[in-house]
């Protein structure tokens, strides 16, 4: 059995580390406001931005504009957007994994990964997974402009030829208590393919279609990686509270179980002596 | 809501998180090309907004709104206004855009360079559309 000493150095330190992971439940739970805050706010219009152009995407010819042709895969990004900080359970791990199941699924194709966030980068980079661009930092100070610069490489690369189809990977918020990792298609523009494009009209645009839809495209795009970004943040701070608070408990209980321990310990001690001096009594009188 | 067959569903959006959904008859918006107005039946057409007012003819009366920019998208029986700002007459901050106002001329007063020049006069377009739009409630 460990000693007095050793078991009260680590009652304290335990309970040191429960005062740390306290500490980080809680200024990952006032994060959480601020970010959930920001995230409701961007969706309404990220997702109507999205509706629009998936039914412009259903209405109009894909030759319309380079980003709506959908093209044979050859070569595919996958956009992988983890945190930059760690200690907030599966959250990243799961998110790699699911990137790594998605590389497998298409073994057969060129695939290439964009890390937003520096956990998504360490993961990959550990693997030698083809990181073809790193962006780390974005979610120490999220602006749209990280998001809208961002979104101008990956069109470019898309409109240059450079990659056919562009994935994301990312956490969405669902609620404080559970993040849903969610695969779409960020490239081309995928047409909504239900009944309700009851009849292909032709849209009217004015001036011009390429007018219109060479600056309405792009903004989706950057749209909808600043709202992939705020819900990852969200979704980060969530995962990192609930987390913590396991940690928390686990340390509270860990204390409790050195205690006893440490009552057990110190009680045998108190006996061994009373033993002790009992027996040294008696060979005294004897 | 009784389901009467002339009106058409409008739903305005802005980046900064409203949302509002009304039952219109009758639109007319700012385009780039000019003024038009949409009934319902409209066949499917898209364009950009200038800065300017956006008037809604609801089944209780008109509504104004002040728009600084964005796009729309007319669909038979569902319009929606994807717009950058979008404030209802009644509730445009006068005394800002009276402040902007007097900022953005201030600074073309200045005449520093292009760039300024540029969004003072649109940051002057914007501010004057909002006072012009809160004086016809």
């Amino acid at each position: 059995m460990a000693s007095l000493k050793q078991i009260r150095r680590r009652i304290t330190g335990v309970k040191n580390t429960s005062q740390i992971t306290r500490a980080m439940q809680m200024v990952a739970a006032a994060r959480l406001r601020k970010a959930q805050e920001n995230m409701e706010r961007a969706r309404p219009y990220a997702w109507k931005l999205r509706d629009v152009i998936s039914s412009l995407a259903a209405r109009t010819s894909s030759e319309m504009h380079p980003l709506l042709e959908a093209r044979d895969a050859e070569r595919i990004g996958i956009v992988n957007v983890t945190s930059d900080r760690g200690l907030c359970g599966g959250f990243n791990v799961n998110i790699c994994r699911k990137t790594q199941k998605v590389i497998v699924e298409y073994s057969n194709l060129d695939v290439e990964i964009f890390t937003l966030g520096r956990r998504g980068y360490d993961f990959f980079k550990k693997r030698n997974a083809r990181i073809y661009r790193n962006y780390p930092g974005v979610f120490q100070e999220l602006e749209f402009s990280q998001a809208a610069a961002i979104g101008s490489e990956i069109c470019e690369q898309y409109i240059n030829g450079g990659f056919d189809r562009i994935y994301l990977v990312y956490n969405e918020f669902k609620n404080i208590i559970q993040q849903t990792i969610i695969t779409e298609q960020l490239l081309p523009v995928e047409p909504i393919s239900e009944l309700e494009v009851a009849q292909n009209v032709d849209y009217i645009f004015e001036p011009d279609p390429q007018g219109v839809l060479n600056k309405l495209i792009p903004m989706h795009v950057n749209v909808q990686l600043w709202r992939v970004m705020l819900e990852s943040y969200a979704a980060e701070q969530a995962a990192r509270m609930s987390a913590m608070d396991n940690a928390t408990k686990n340390a509270v209980e860990l204390v409790d179980a050195l205690t006893l321990q440490f009552n057990k310990a110190r009680q045998a001690a108190i006996t061994k002596e009373i033993l002790e001096i009992v027996s040294g009594a008696e060979g005294l009188k004897g | 809501m009784a389901e009467s067959s002339d009106n058409f569903d409008v739903t305005i959006v802005t980046p900064s998180g409203s949302q509002v959904s009304l039952e219109v008859r009758h639109l007319r918006a700012p385009g780039s090309e000019g003024q038009f107005g949409v009934l319902r039946g409209h066949l499917p057409f898209m364009t950009a907004l200038h800065v300017g007012a956006l008037r809604l003819d609801t089944r209780d009366g008109r509504q104004i709104w002040a728009t600084s920019g964005g796009y729309i998208e007319v669909l038979s029986n569902q319009v929606t206004i994807l717009a950058e700002t979008a404030e209802k007459a009644d509730q445009i901050d006068l005394e800002r855009a009276k402040a902007a106002k007097e900022r953005a001329l201030g600074r073309l007063a200045e005449k520093s360079t292009d760039i300024d020049i540029k969004r003072a006069s649109l940051a002057l377009t914007r501010a004057l559309n909002r006072i012009k739009v809160s004086a016809e409630v």
